[in-house]
């Protein structure tokens, strides 16, 4: 585990870059908690509209809110829900997907007929039409939920291949005849070349639900007293802020959004890269021949953010 | 024969599938909610005028007894089959009584307009420039290139069309953010001029999202082609390289583009409903913004439905296209 880290540091400067923002990230995450408000009363309590100063270092909202630590319970919020989507989402992706490839047979053919259905179901306008009949108790705990109920097919249906992969792999066929149970070639055979898998899948599925969940509150279908990147994006634009010049109120919300998706997806191509094996075997010739990869140096550095 | 036995009847019997789960979702989820659509209805139109209790019982029935509510649900489940298949999403409720049809075929043709032209663009850019950023991908323009679209690519489509509004709508003033058009229908230029001028923005939105998906798409498969013998035996035999990639490598890498464009529609949809929704164009997505605020459930219904079946239905086409693409499946 730490060699694949610091490897990864190493070998992919998307990954350095990546970890570096996603710092940024936990350090509003902890922030939050030596926050001077109290998360569910921050309205109210400073001067409005005020545009940045040294006191308030984003400014604040029309709400009387101090953009600051508003965004970083914000960041909590959304990364809560996020978090709470994809443990269900992946849960059942990966189940269902491990289900399918090592029984096969007719519930494999069932299920991947149902999982291709799903697959072409846009899910935003279901998402919506929950969200509009749920509206007001919609908190973010559930959101999470609702997003995770709808995140798993595309998710199950790569674990499946890869496990399709893996039972035809020689060193299964070898575990099978010396005698090994199904369970512990399930667990110490196959499960370390999922993870990896896992790892990449978790932060793709940050992705969607981070972009879920800032649409879902921007068309004000969340619950909007408890502050996320979506409702705070959401308040500004009741507010007219672009219009009346108070872009201070949106653009921190934003710029946090943005550091967040880039973060993880930097995160996640430097993870891709480290597992395709072509790229392995050039960190592999790199670290035992002392400099060879210096010999090209436009090559590693083409490598560098190759997704 | 063996190509409609093996491929094409079982498309069709997928797209049945998709829209069965679609129509059977878009019926549960209201039902199985714990808050009773009718009762937020009633409580909207009641909520600034006092109503006699009597009158208050009548027309919680009348209006139960409208949606069939009264019955079971397996009755009322065949009563909803029944009303979809003569085309019944019955009325809205925002617009009491114009049908919810008549709403969604009216804002139908500014999303789909935006929807084609978005995704013709998205998917030709990217998959141009993704193969030729893949196959030079040495030269500076290429990294420059990249780097950009690896930044844009994992931003949620709302955020990209919101730094788009702050900078060329609020700040620059170039663009307008109402509506879709000026002056009356008709072929003029004038009037094509003012589609083009307010349709610009919601197309660039989605665009740059779905092109930067496209490209990384584009250049990973374009990577792995060239490492092809035929590549390398085109390259030794000093064909122009602006041929071996146009050609041959551009073309081989189209075939899983096309299956994906059929799998990504549904996104590309849902990035036109928000664009549409921050933009005020005047499509499918705006009308749905409109129908949640003021709690017209039938609109919202109607476009969930609507859009599960449009995907399905077009993801069916390419798909049926597909054979005319590759003859490994035309000939199987």
């Amino acid at each position: 585990m730490f060699t694949t880290i610091r490897d990864l540091f190493k070998f992919s400067p998307s990954f350095r870059f990546g970890s570096l923002i996603l710092l940024l990230v936990a350090a509003m995450l902890v922030l939050s908690f030596f926050s001077p408000y109290d998360p569910g009363k921050l309205r109210r309590k400073v001067k409005r509209n005020q545009p940045p100063s040294a006191d308030f270092i984003f400014g604040t909202t029309s709400q009387g809110e101090d953009v600051f630590w508003t965004m970083t319970f914000a960041v909590r919020n959304t990364l809560t829900i996020s978090v709470i989507a994809v443990v269900i989402g992946r849960g059942i992706g990966v189940i269902l997907g491990m289900l399918s490839g090592y029984f096969g047979g007719t519930f494999d053919r069932v299920m991947q007929s149902i999982i291709e259905s799903i697959i072409v179901i846009p899910r935003l306008p279901l998402l919506i039409l929950i969200g509009a009949i749920l509206r007001g108790s919609l908190t973010i705990y559930s959101l999470g939920i609702l997003i995770g109920l709808l995140d798993w097919a595309f998710p199950s249906k790569r674990y499946r291949a890869q496990i399709l992969s893996l039972r035809e792999r020689d060193f299964t066929h070898t575990a099978v005849f010396s005698g090994m149970s199904t369970v512990k070639i399930v667990v110490r055979e196959h499960l370390p070349f999922i993870i990896p898998f896992l790892l990449a899948d978790v932060i793709s599925g940050f992705l969607f639900s981070i972009g879920i969940e800032v649409t879902l509150s921007y068309l004000g279908l969340a619950n909007l007293d408890s502050p996320t990147i979506g409702t705070m994006i959401y308040w500004g634009n009741y507010y007219q802020s672009i219009w009346v010049g108070r872009t201070w109120v949106l653009i921190a919300p934003i710029v946090a959004a943005i550091c967040m998706v880039l973060g993880f997806y930097l995160m996640s191509v430097g993870l891709s890269e480290y597992l395709d094996p072509r790229k392995r075997l050039v960190r592999l010739t790199a670290r035992a021949g002392d400099e060879a990869d210096n010999d090209d140096p436009r090559k590693e550095k083409d490598d560098a953010w190759a997704p | 024969m063996r190509l409609l036995d093996s491929y094409i009847l079982p498309r069709i019997a997928q797209w049945f599938m998709v829209v069965f789960i679609g129509i059977t979702v878009t019926f549960l989820i209201p039902r199985l909610s714990p808050i009773n659509p009718v009762d937020e209805i009633l409580a909207r139109m009641t909520a600034f005028q006092t109503m006699d209790p009597e009158a208050f019982k009548t027309m919680r029935e009348t209006t139960l007894a409208l949606y069939g509510l009264d019955k079971t649900l397996i009755e009322q489940y065949v009563a909803y089959w029944q009303r979809l298949m003569v085309g019944d999403l019955g009325p809205s409720f925002g617009n009491f009584p114009r049908p919810v049809t008549e709403i969604i075929a009216a804002a139908l043709p500014w999303t789909i307009g935006l929807l084609v032209t978005t995704t013709i663009i998205s998917w030709t850019a990217g998959v141009l420039l993704g193969s030729l950023a893949g196959y030079f991908h040495s030269r500076r323009w290429a990294q420059v290139f990249e780097r950009l679209v690896v930044v844009v690519y994992p931003v949620p489509y709302l955020i990209i069309a919101f730094v788009l509004i702050l900078i060329f709508v609020a700040e620059l003033k170039w663009f307008p953010l109402m509506g879709g058009s000026r002056g009356d229908a008709a072929l003029t230029w004038e009037y094509i001029s003012t589609l083009l001028y307010f349709g610009f923005m919601p197309a660039l939105s989605v665009v740059i999202g779905a092109t930067a998906f496209r490209f990384i798409m584009a250049k990973s498969l374009t990577t792995t082609e060239i490492a092809s013998d035929y590549v390398q035996y085109a390259e030794l035999a000093a064909v122009p390289r602006r041929k071996i990639i146009l050609f041959y490598v551009a073309r081989n890498t189209m075939l899983p583009q096309v299956t994906d464009l059929a799998l990504s529609l549904g996104l590309i949809f849902e990035g036109a409903l928000i664009t549409e929704v921050l933009f005020t164009y005047p499509g499918v997505g705006f009308v749905l913004y409109n129908a949640i605020y003021n709690g017209d459930y039938n609109v919202i219904m109607g476009i969930t439905l609507l859009s599960i079946i449009g995907v399905a239905t077009a993801a069916l086409l390419i798909d049926l296209l597909y054979p005319i693409f590759d003859p490994r499946v035309r000939l199987r």
